[in-house]
């Protein structure tokens, strides 16, 4: 695998007010690498990788990625986000567009791509997530997992370099998780950098190559997911893994 | 017909007693007291008269003024609606200084009584408009040209072309603070995470709000911007003070001339009611159209 660092966290603090939700985080990505951040609600997860495509804005200590300097203000974000896809917990598709209008408008008006181009990458996108027959269709009449995966084909049409995850299966109802999560592997078996918030500790043992446990705003545990799932070093990730392997 | 009837009870008699009583003396006070006589037979000839000489009917003092109505109405309206959308947006925008003055501008127009408004908004704003563009002497040009039917289609009578031009203006520039919070209320509607997706592919502000975010809000309000419009007709007759001649001031005038009071003014309230009242019934069936679509 190229090792080439292509986010770099260092120091990170984030404050919401007086609240402090990120607490000098330090943490690096490579070029290609599966990094899947689990840990309890509130300890900061969203937080983290929204700040990785400038959603949030952090508060002090140093951001880069894909070798752009991330900070406050900073007139190289939009061309950043374009290389960094964000799938939500809500999918956040664009409901008065159709499938085909909702890959295709991120490319026409951000990237100036022609429309038949567009169209092209778009279907072929749409193929890649396994829904090519519903580009017709409006969000509203597909499923939440056909509407996940139009999420992913979203972001992959710009044509992304990064993929961020956060909790892309935590709306959806049971039987459908697994749909997304086939796709989510099949990106990961591209070399596409990932970085998926997720407690589906399947999925993060097919595709992790780094286990990140959150906790109170710090990054408590970093570790390959063998040594991981087998003897986490921290009490309170032991504790986390036997809640939510359970079940 | 029959069943509403059959549900009524005493207190409903009572109560259509009092209303009839009350109308009943209401209609004395005017036949016994101020001996007033009613002409109502020539109402008709105030709406479409006839000329005998040309022997052809042409549209008369009401008539026209229900014309000039209409055509305010939609003009302004629809400038009502780009202001208002701007002022919407102002109210949402990130930079505090467009944020106060458009919510200044709402201010004003929410304290400061319509009339007012209306005179400041005409004085100051709609008649230095025309003088610059010098609209009266352009309108008079087209006015003394023959075949101007087009013309008189869409203003009417071409020499009141300013009149009618700031009347649109000062009743736009009236509607539009209305329009503005419709707007503002719409896009805050919208879910935030309509404007993350949107940024996450890498969209500025402005592109998130124009092809994201404000097609959604203006869908979702359409049924009280179409309230608006209704209102707006209303409003309209208030222009009728700066001598915009529309259905009101055309009234005024026909009283003046041809004292049948009542006669004038009740025709004025119904044209105004079945146009106002026709409007809402067929918006909210067009709405429960949609309702049952989506
Ligand atoms: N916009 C915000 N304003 C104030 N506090 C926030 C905001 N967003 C998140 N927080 C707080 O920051 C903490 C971390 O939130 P989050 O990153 O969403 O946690 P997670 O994704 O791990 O559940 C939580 O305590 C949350 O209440
Ligand atoms: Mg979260």
């Amino acid at each position: 695998m190229n090792r080439h660092p292509i986010i770099e966290v260092r120091n990170l603090d984030k404050f919401y007010g007086t609240f402090q939700a990120l607490k000098d985080i330090s943490i690096t990505v490579h070029q290609g690498e599966r990094v899947v951040i689990c840990g309890p609600s509130g300890s900061g997860k969203s937080t983290l990788i929204r700040c990785f495509n400038a959603l949030e804005t952090h508060s002090s200590g140093s951001l880069t990625v894909d070798g752009v300097d991330v900070f406050e203000g900073s007139k190289e974000i939009r061309r950043l986000r374009q290389e960094v896809g964000m799938v939500f917990q809500q999918f956040n598709l664009f409901p008065h567009l159709n499938v085909l209008e909702n890959l295709m408008i991120g490319p026409i008006k951000v990237r100036k791509i022609s429309r038949a181009q567009a169209e092209r990458t778009a279907r072929k996108y749409l193929d890649r997530v396994h829904i090519p027959e519903q580009a017709e269709k409006y969000p509203a009449q597909l499923s939440g997992g056909q509407q996940q995966r139009v999420a992913i084909a979203r972001s992959l049409c710009m044509e992304t370099r990064i993929m961020l995850f956060d909790e892309p299966t935590s709306a959806l109802d049971p039987e459908m998780i697994n749909e997304v999560l086939d796709v989510m592997v099949e990106l990961a078996d591209t070399g596409m950098t990932m970085v998926v918030v997720t407690h589906e500790m399947g999925f993060a043992r097919k595709v992790a190559d780094t286990m990140v446990f959150m906790e109170d705003g710090r990054i408590v545990e970093v570790a390959p997911p063998d040594m991981f799932f087998t003897a986490p070093a921290s009490e309170r990730c032991r504790m986390f893994l036997s809640q939510i392997l359970e079940h | 017909m029959r069943t509403f009837i059959g549900r009524m009870r005493w207190p409903d008699y009572l109560i259509l007693a009092v209303l009839v009583f009350f109308f009943g003396y209401i209609w004395y006070t005017i036949e016994g007291t101020l001996n007033y006589k009613w002409r109502w037979e020539l109402i008709p000839g105030y709406i479409i008269g006839y000329n005998a000489d040309r022997e052809a009917y042409f549209a008369n003092i009401l008539l026209q003024g229900l014309a000039a109505t209409i055509r305010i109405s939609i003009y302004a309206s629809l400038l009502a609606l780009v202001f208002g959308t701007a002022l919407g947006i102002g109210r949402c925008s990130k930079n505090l200084t467009i944020r106060m003055l458009a919510r200044t501008y709402l201010e004003l127009l929410r304290n400061i009584p319509p009339v007012v408004v209306v005179f400041i908004f005409f004085f100051f704003l709609s008649q230095q408009l025309i003088d610059a563009l010098d609209l009266a002497r352009w309108s008079r040009g087209i006015a003394r040209q023959e075949d101007i039917w087009l013309w008189e289609f869409f203003f009417g009578d071409m020499r009141r072309f300013p009149s009618i031009i700031s009347g649109v203006i000062v009743l736009a520039l009236f509607e539009s603070a209305f329009v503005g919070e419709i707007v503002r209320a719409g896009i805050q509607s919208i879910p935030k995470g309509q404007w993350e997706a949107a940024r996450s592919i890498g969209m500025n502000r402005f592109q998130e709000l124009w092809y994201i975010v404000l097609p959604q809000a203006m869908k979702k309000v359409i049924p009280p911007l179409a309230n608006q419009f209704i209102s707006l007709i209303k409003d309209s007759s208030i222009i009728s003070l700066i001598s915009v001649q529309e259905l009101t001031y055309k009234t005024v005038e026909m009283v003046a001339s041809s004292r049948m009071i009542f006669e004038a003014w009740i025709t004025t309230a119904g044209f105004y009611f079945v146009i106002c009242f026709g409007l809402s019934q067929l918006f909210s069936r067009l709405e429960r159209r949609r309702e049952g679509q989506g």
